[in-house]
């Protein structure tokens, strides 16, 4: 059994050392906001935050979180959807199918939590998540917006 | 406003007993009672298209799949328009389609594809719409003993006019879903509307913000199993044999299942068990006969089409041989584009409930109709013992709506597990490996230029694969696929050429390699754009003459195909001089019942990279129901069309597709993604689709501006083949 504190709730779960972290969310632990898209660390739809860095956990197995290491998911990101992400994501209808949203929102929220104010070229290379549908243009002004709002708030 | 978010399993008997009143031309067999495809309290539905709660809350049913193309949120303003309801209070459901095959098709159509989600059902979706409205209004006349003359109606309150009076949809429902439909049903005028037309938000967007929204890959049920499976990777090989004891002992495994002879599934508590067992398991395979093939023999395939005496015949006018013959100055030319995957973001995945009197399907489908039929052929039982739930998609682009293999596959392993609901998921791996490709074309250009560099005749001679005569054999005519000519028909509302050449031959040698091809958004609009439009700019740069101009001078009978090409050319600043070290390109085409044009504008560096600094792209769809909404599958087109143009190709070797992951296959991400000025121009008095046109001029809009930067031609996608470093 290992223990993992995810959004502030300790779990204990029943998986093989090497199981992924994202299967681990997924499957023992039943929170399906974090998705599946490539398995490789490719694609950033199974981004999540570990002590407020954004990591993909499709490759870190369950055995390298370490012990009191915080693991947060886009359904603890903010109560209510109230993170500013969210609610620049919400204002400018940025999702198409939505399915890496998750993910590119968990991205955006460490990113501006690491670098309030980015600029447009830091955005550009730090996010590299996927989205076959091609949001990027309104990914990038969300962030934009929520970094805004993070100054004036 | 809210999308329901209840688990998507309604109850049956509730739904039958839901049938409707209202037909619009369709017949329904039974009457009335109740609706209840959420479980909430019950309200009747007062047609099929509308559901009034007496919380006021209106139901919009919705036949046709959202998938991200945001078909859902105009659907339901349409219904919306013409009912007069509040929009704030708009909710939309499902109707699963079993319902439909009970209920006689009273919600149509349910395939989601060819950019026919609005343009297709416009029509009856509003007079479902109108006719709620109507019957809300009879029954409120009938109460108050007024004549439904004298009422009107706004935000879902209907008043009568001389007393005063009001009341509400939802205190008149009830009553409403007991009169007679009406025969003759008048729709507004679209100047006239206040919610379709409107930049309004999308219905869908809270539940993906917070990991809400359910999707095929998050579905839940009592007792579920997870399954994994890999198919054979050659098409039309078989599993020879497997060691599946080798594998029975592993965490968590419950059964390892042949699925048809060509795949072995694994059955497992979790599905990361399903897999880590399947990778484990030994499978040996028959690869078959085409293990022999590779891109290079499907190459010469194709080639060999290119000279080939047989072709079906697309587009003809004049005598395109004596043109060529009697030509100051010929151009040729010959192009060529590789296999594409869809990589929808969500790999392709379905659950099935199978016992020997019913088979219930939950999967992410373009076309739950079809869905349905793929899983009552798999489940060895009939359509009315079958039922699938239709699951918001994580992505689509053609590649969940024609053949639903991936259904079959969930249903054939439920099948071997009686009562146990079991989910399959593709791995990206076996998604990247087994899909339904863009079809592989090569196409040769050739003109006949007179002394003035006037476009006198043109042969194209396309070679390559047919999607119909692998996927809908039955939609071929006379032996010819006619989608093959996207964008090149000689006239129509669909997908005409947008030139007048007076000695024209468009023809299509049909080469169909093993590797399945499918509708890949955009379809065969993407490379015929390409191969015409790049070669229109050759000829333009081959007789000195601008490439705007050399179009405008066949265009004069095109009148829309024109003006989207001169407000590209106008908004990119044409006649003006690009910044330092900038280049444009431009093009246009009309496909999907739209035209449209773009225009880019690149750099490349010494090195020989592409970087694109602005997009223009304009749309005339006839009729606009969202701008905004219509903005956003513009700027997502050019992502889609750029990736397959820059990067993306599938190759093949020993039989079997090479790329397995997006490592392998990669795709637009942020940092190439260029600004997209979308240009919305509808012109009225037509319908045409969005979701897929603007995809087809990415491509040449930036080839040829790489073209203007750099003086070669890229002629063989991707791009990132072609060496562009300054020499």
């Amino acid at each position: 059994m290992a223990r993992l504190t995810v959004n502030g709730v300790v779990r204990e779960v029943d998986a093989e050392p090497d199981t992924p972290l994202l299967w681990v969310i997924r499957e023992q632990i039943g929170l399906t906001g974090t998705k599946y898209g490539c398995g490789i660390a490719q694609c950033g739809a199974c981004t999540v935050h570990i002590d407020g860095a954004a990591v993909r956990s499709c490759s870190m197995p369950l055995s390298a979180v370490e012990p009191g290491q915080k693991i947060v998911t886009i359904e603890g990101l903010a109560p209510g959807a109230a993170h500013p992400v969210q609610q620049a994501w919400a204002e400018l209808d940025v999702p198409q199918c939505g399915f890496c949203q998750p993910g590119m929102i968990m991205a955006s929220a460490a990113l501006l939590a690491q670098t309030p104010h980015p600029s447009e070229e830091q955005i550009r290379q730090e996010i590299t998540n996927i989205c076959r549908c091609g949001t990027y243009n309104r990914v990038l002004a969300g962030i934009k917006l929520a970094a805004e709002r993070g100054q004036s708030g | 406003m809210s999308v329901d978010q209840k688990a998507p399993r309604p109850s049956r008997r509730a739904m039958l007993a839901g049938a409707g009143l209202f037909t619009l031309g369709f017949h329904i067999p039974f009457k009335a009672t109740a609706a209840t495809l959420d479980g909430a309290p019950q309200a009747p539905e007062v047609n099929a298209w509308v559901v009034v709660k007496p919380d006021e809350t209106v139901v919009i049913r919705i036949a046709r799949s959202e998938m991200g193309q945001g078909t859902l949120t105009g659907l339901a303003q349409l219904v919306a328009e013409e009912l007069g309801c509040d929009w704030a209070r708009v909710t939309t459901e499902y109707p699963s389609p079993g319902q439909n095959l009970a209920r006689k098709r009273v919600w149509g159509d349910y395939s989601t594809g060819g950019s026919r989600g609005v343009r297709d059902s416009h029509e009856y979706v509003r007079k479902g719409g109108a006719a709620a409205r109507m019957m809300l209004v009879a029954a409120a006349a009938k109460g108050w003993g007024v004549p439904e003359a004298e009422c009107r109606v706004e935000r879902g309150v209907i008043t009568h006019g001389p007393s005063g009076r009001s009341t509400t949809f939802g205190a008149v429902s009830a009553e409403a879903a007991k009169i007679a439909p009406p025969q003759d049903v008048a729709l507004k005028d679209p100047k006239d509307w206040t919610i379709a037309g409107k930049p309004l938000k999308r219905l869908d967007t809270l539940p993906k913000l917070d990991g809400s929204q359910v999707y095929g890959l998050d579905l839940k049920l009592p007792g579920l199993l997870n399954a994994a499976i890999r198919d054979c990777p050659v098409t039309g090989g078989t599993v020879k044999s497997f060691d599946a004891a080798a594998v029975s002992a592993m965490p968590g495994v419950k059964r390892v299942i042949p699925v048809g002879d060509s795949a072995v599934a694994v059955v497992a508590d979790t599905f990361w068990r399903a897999k880590t067992a399947l990778d484990a398991l030994a499978i040996v395979w028959d690869e078959g006969p085409n293990a022999a093939v590779s891109s290079e023999t499907i190459a010469a395939t194709l080639r060999e089409g290119l000279d080939a005496d047989q072709a079906f015949v697309g587009n003809k006018a004049g005598d395109v041989a004596g043109a060529l013959k009697g030509a100051a100055k010929v151009v040729e030319a010959v192009y060529g584009v590789p296999f594409q995957n869809h990589a929808t973001m969500e790999p392709m995945n379905a659950t099935a409930l199978w016992t020997p009197e019913r088979c219930e399907v939950w999967t992410p489908t373009q076309n739950g109709e079809a869905a349905l039929a793929a899983t009552a052929d798999a489940a060895g039982l009939p359509a009315t013992s079958c039922e699938v739930y239709k699951i918001h998609l994580g992505g689509g682009f053609g590649r969940r709506g024609a053949t639903h293999d991936w259904v079959r596959q969930a249903v054939l392993i439920a099948k071997e597990m009686p009562g146990t609901p079991v989910k399959l998921i593709w791995t990206r791996e076996e998604d990247m490996t087994h899909g339904r490709y863009h079809p592989v074309t090569q196409c040769r250009m050739r003109a006949a230029l007179d002394a003035d560099g006037t476009l006198t005749g043109l042969h194209m001679r396309i070679s390559g694969q047919s999607i119909l005569a692998a996927i809908a054999p039955q939609r071929m005519v006379e032996g010819r696929d006619p989608v093959t000519f996207q964008g090149l028909n000689p006239g129509g509302p669909e997908a005409a050429i947008g030139y007048t050449i007076p000695n024209l031959l468009i023809d299509h040698a049909m080469r169909n390699p093993h590797i399945l091809p499918g509708f890949w958004r955009g379809v065969n609009l993407n490379p015929n754009a390409i191969y015409l439009e790049c070669f229109m700019d050759e000829l333009a740069h081959a007789t000195g003459q601008d490439p705007l101009a050399f179009r405008l001078k066949l265009m004069d009978k095109h009148p829309k195909h024109r003006a989207v090409l001169q407000a590209v050319a106008e908004r990119i600043g044409w006649d003006s001089k690009p910044p330092e070290g900038v280049f444009r390109g431009i093009c246009q085409t009309m496909g999907f019942g739209s035209y449209v044009a773009g225009a880019a504008e690149v750099s490349v560096s010494d090195q020989g990279e592409v970087k694109i600094h602005r997009i223009v792209a304009a749309t005339d769809p006839g009729h606009a129901v969202n701008p905004q909404q219509i903005d956003a599958q513009v700027a997502g087109s050019f992502v889609y069309g750029l990736s397959a143009a820059l990067y993306g190709a599938c190759t093949v070797k020993d039989g079997r597709i090479e790329q397995t992951n997006f490592d392998s296959y990669p795709v637009m991400k942020m940092d190439a993604m260029p600004a997209v000025e979308a240009i919305l121009m509808p012109s009225g008095g037509f319908w045409g689709g969005v979701g897929e046109p603007t995809i087809a001029v990415a491509a040449p809009a930036v080839l040829n501006a790489v073209f203007a930067a750099t003086g070669k031609r890229v002629r063989h996608l991707p791009l990132r083949d072609t060496d562009l470093r300054r020499a």
